[in-house]
């Protein structure tokens, strides 16, 4: 059972700098959960907490049923890949991965059949003999994944371990991580900047912003339904657009103003939410592929002039302006408009997010 | 006609680059000849003015003479001694508190550390007054001990392997501790071996130093057997006079280990002396 439960843990460092300020996280057995945010929001400190190489200044770490507040990293049955994969360059790939066996002073046929074990199913083998220098990016980061599998550990931790790779092997590594997980049924905790390391890996993602989580839920939840402006606006590429609305209420059904149109919102909309609002402005979000564009002259929500047209090959990102408000729309590569034209936008309806401007919170969506 | 004007200017500075070259080179190897040849000369030759470059008929009875006047099997016995145990502890001290300094987190390090560049700082003749009396109070005087005392701990190894493990990144550390290392196995399994280089390094500098070293050994060791090799040979120095030849073939002998340990070294002493800064 390698569940972590965090009961309002903080972490304060010397010079009264709290980077965490009260933490409450349940990670259940097995479970694959993304730590997600931008740099300096706590994620790798959170991480680092449950490695053990962090003290925790006050509240409760729970691995399982014991409390490890004071328990040493090495007792805490876990095993941790880091960014710059922190391998060891005077040993060899054999010596790297063996290393912590040969500590436990396990015999050394068991060493050998774990370590070849762990090679042969990250394609390490024919590396074996190598030193670290003489590896690629990529097949480093397999030897510190395979130097953490050996030693069979109730979590892994995972400190942004692709952040160093190129772009294409970084795909190859998402998935292969992913089927490590399933392989080993093991609790897994990962940090990451990349937003779509989160939302193709996680069975669930806990965004974060200075110490504090901002919201813990699916991947596809976090996506359809973000607790606030920070969370919709972090997950997403391109991220989701932000504009101005005044919500309107004629006859029960609520509509917004913007960029001079008034656009009816979805009836499956919350209305009690909604009629605290009515006359009142308030963030409305969509997000780039919820727009329609089309050319100039067809019927749409919006008029907006296209100021760059970014082809990504199947489809093309277009970054418009609509009365001083920045857009951007995703729209398929066969969209016959470019740079200068005009385009009519149909905003989905049902796809429409409302946040209050003060606290940022989500309305409705 | 434009390239050949520039492949002669580049003759030239070629030319005159390598004289500048040759010129230091025979700078740098003048006094070495000047010993080999002063140690084959009789004693008029070498004091003879205006000098003879090369002697009149090779006098190996010099070298019979130094040998003759001098324990050289003891001295150098006891400059390898004094140089392996130097080297030793230097390397052992110095890894541990570099080590200390850099990775460990522990209250007043910044105090201690700042006290031992200060010792850095200070001339190493100012401690010979109070070290001389605390190794004549143990009764060590003329001994191996007294010769390596002052090298017991390093000051500048302290400070040049904390550059070194400094460079090493927290994360591997980290990784041994999660592997299932202790502070010393993390030490001496996984940090100790990363920074070999600038051990090698601090090995050349010691060994350098300890071997050149004149002042201790003459002050604390007065037994000519228990003498070093460069305090041995200031002996041959007279009050009024000095056989110069017999000086310098006694030097020539004394250099001989260390030539050799050079030529099988050579790429250890170099890149030594380039991390070091050392000269």
């Amino acid at each position: 059972m390698a569940s972590i439960t965090f009961k309002h843990v903080e972490k304060t460092y010397p010079g009264n700098v709290t980077v965490v300020p009260d933490l409450n996280l349940e990670i259940q057995d097995k479970e694959f959960v993304i730590l997600v945010g931008p740099s300096g929001c706590g994620k790798s400190t959170t991480l680092r907490m449950i490695a053990g190489l962090e003290d925790i200044t006050s509240g409760e770490l729970y691995i399982g049923d014991r409390v490890v507040n004071d328990v040493a990293p090495k007792d805490r049955d876990i095993a941790m890949v880091f960014q710059n994969y922190a391998l060891y360059p005077h040993m060899t790939v054999y010596k790297n991965i063996a290393f912590g066996l040969n500590l436990k002073k396990l015999p050394k046929d068991e060493i050998d059949k774990r370590v070849h074990e762990a090679a042969k199913a990250l394609d390490l083998e024919h590396l074996l003999n190598r030193k670290p220098k003489a590896l690629s990016g990529g097949q480093r980061q397999r030897v510190a994944l395979g130097r953490a599998m050996v030693r069979n550990p109730a979590v892994f931790l995972l400190d942004e371990p692709l952040s160093n790779l190129d772009a294409k092997l970084r795909t190859a590594m998402r998935s292969e991580i992913s089927r490590l997980h399933k392989r080993l049924q093991t609790t897994f905790v990962y940090v990451t900047h990349d937003q779509t390391e989160a939302m193709t890996m996680g069975d669930r993602i806990v965004v974060m912003k200075d110490g504090i989580i901002q919201q813990n839920d699916t991947p596809q939840n976090l996506y359809d339904f973000p607790c606030n402006l920070f969370v919709a606006g972090f997950i997403g590429s391109p991220q989701m657009n932000f504009l101005d609305a005044v919500i309107t209420e004629q006859g029960g059904t609520y509509c917004v103003q913007i960029c001079g149109s008034t656009i009816p919102l979805s009836a499956r909309m919350d209305k009690a939410a909604l009629a605290p609002y009515a006359g009142k402005t308030v963030v409305l979000g969509i997000r780039p592929e919820d727009i329609d564009a089309a050319p100039a002259g067809a019927k749409g929500h919006l008029d907006a002039k296209i100021e760059i047209a970014e082809l990504m090959g199947a489809e093309i990102n277009l970054h418009l302006d609509c009365q001083g408000s920045k857009l951007v729309v995703r729209a398929a590569s066969t969209f016959p408009g470019r740079e200068g034209d005009m385009a009519a936008l149909t905003l989905d309806t049902e796809k429409i997010h409302l946040f209050d401007k003060e606290t940022e919170r989500a309305i409705a969506h | 006609m434009k390239t050949s004007s520039m492949g002669q200017s580049k003759k030239i500075v070629t030319i005159i680059t390598y004289l500048a070259l040759g010129l230091g080179a025979i700078i740098m190897v003048f006094p070495f000849l000047w010993m080999i040849l002063t140690s084959s000369k009789t004693v008029t030759e070498s004091m003879r003015i205006p000098p003879s470059i090369f002697p009149a008929q090779i006098m190996l009875d010099n070298f019979k003479d130094a040998i003759a006047s001098l324990p050289f099997v003891n001295m150098y016995l006891n400059t390898a001694l004094m140089i392996v145990f130097r080297v030793i502890f230097a390397v052992a001290f110095s890894s541990m508190a570099g080590y200390a300094f850099a990775k460990l987190h522990f209250r007043g390090k910044n105090i201690l550390f700042g006290i031992v560049l200060m010792q850095m700082m200070l001339p190493s003749q100012i401690f010979i007054i109070p070290q001389y009396q605390m190794v004549a109070k143990l009764g060590m005087a003329n001994t191996i001990f007294a010769l390596v005392f002052p090298g017991l701990v390093s000051a500048f190894g302290t400070f040049f392997l904390r550059q070194a493990y400094m460079g090493i990144p927290n994360e591997i550390g980290e990784a041994a501790y999660l592997d299932g290392c202790n502070q010393w196995q993390s030490f001496y399994k996984v940090m100790f071996p990363l920074t070999s280089s600038s051990v090698a390094a601090l090995t050349v500098f010691t060994a350098v130093f300890a071997y050149g070293d004149l002042m201790w050994p003459l002050v604390v060791n007065s037994d000519l057997k228990m003498m070093t090799l460069s305090s041995g040979l200031a002996t041959l120095r007279g009050q009024f006079s000095t056989n110069f030849p017999v000086l310098m073939a006694g030097s020539l002998l004394a250099m001989l280990p260390m030539v050799i340990l050079y030529l099988f070294f050579q790429r250890q002493f170099i890149e030594g002396v380039a991390m070091t800064g050392g000269k």
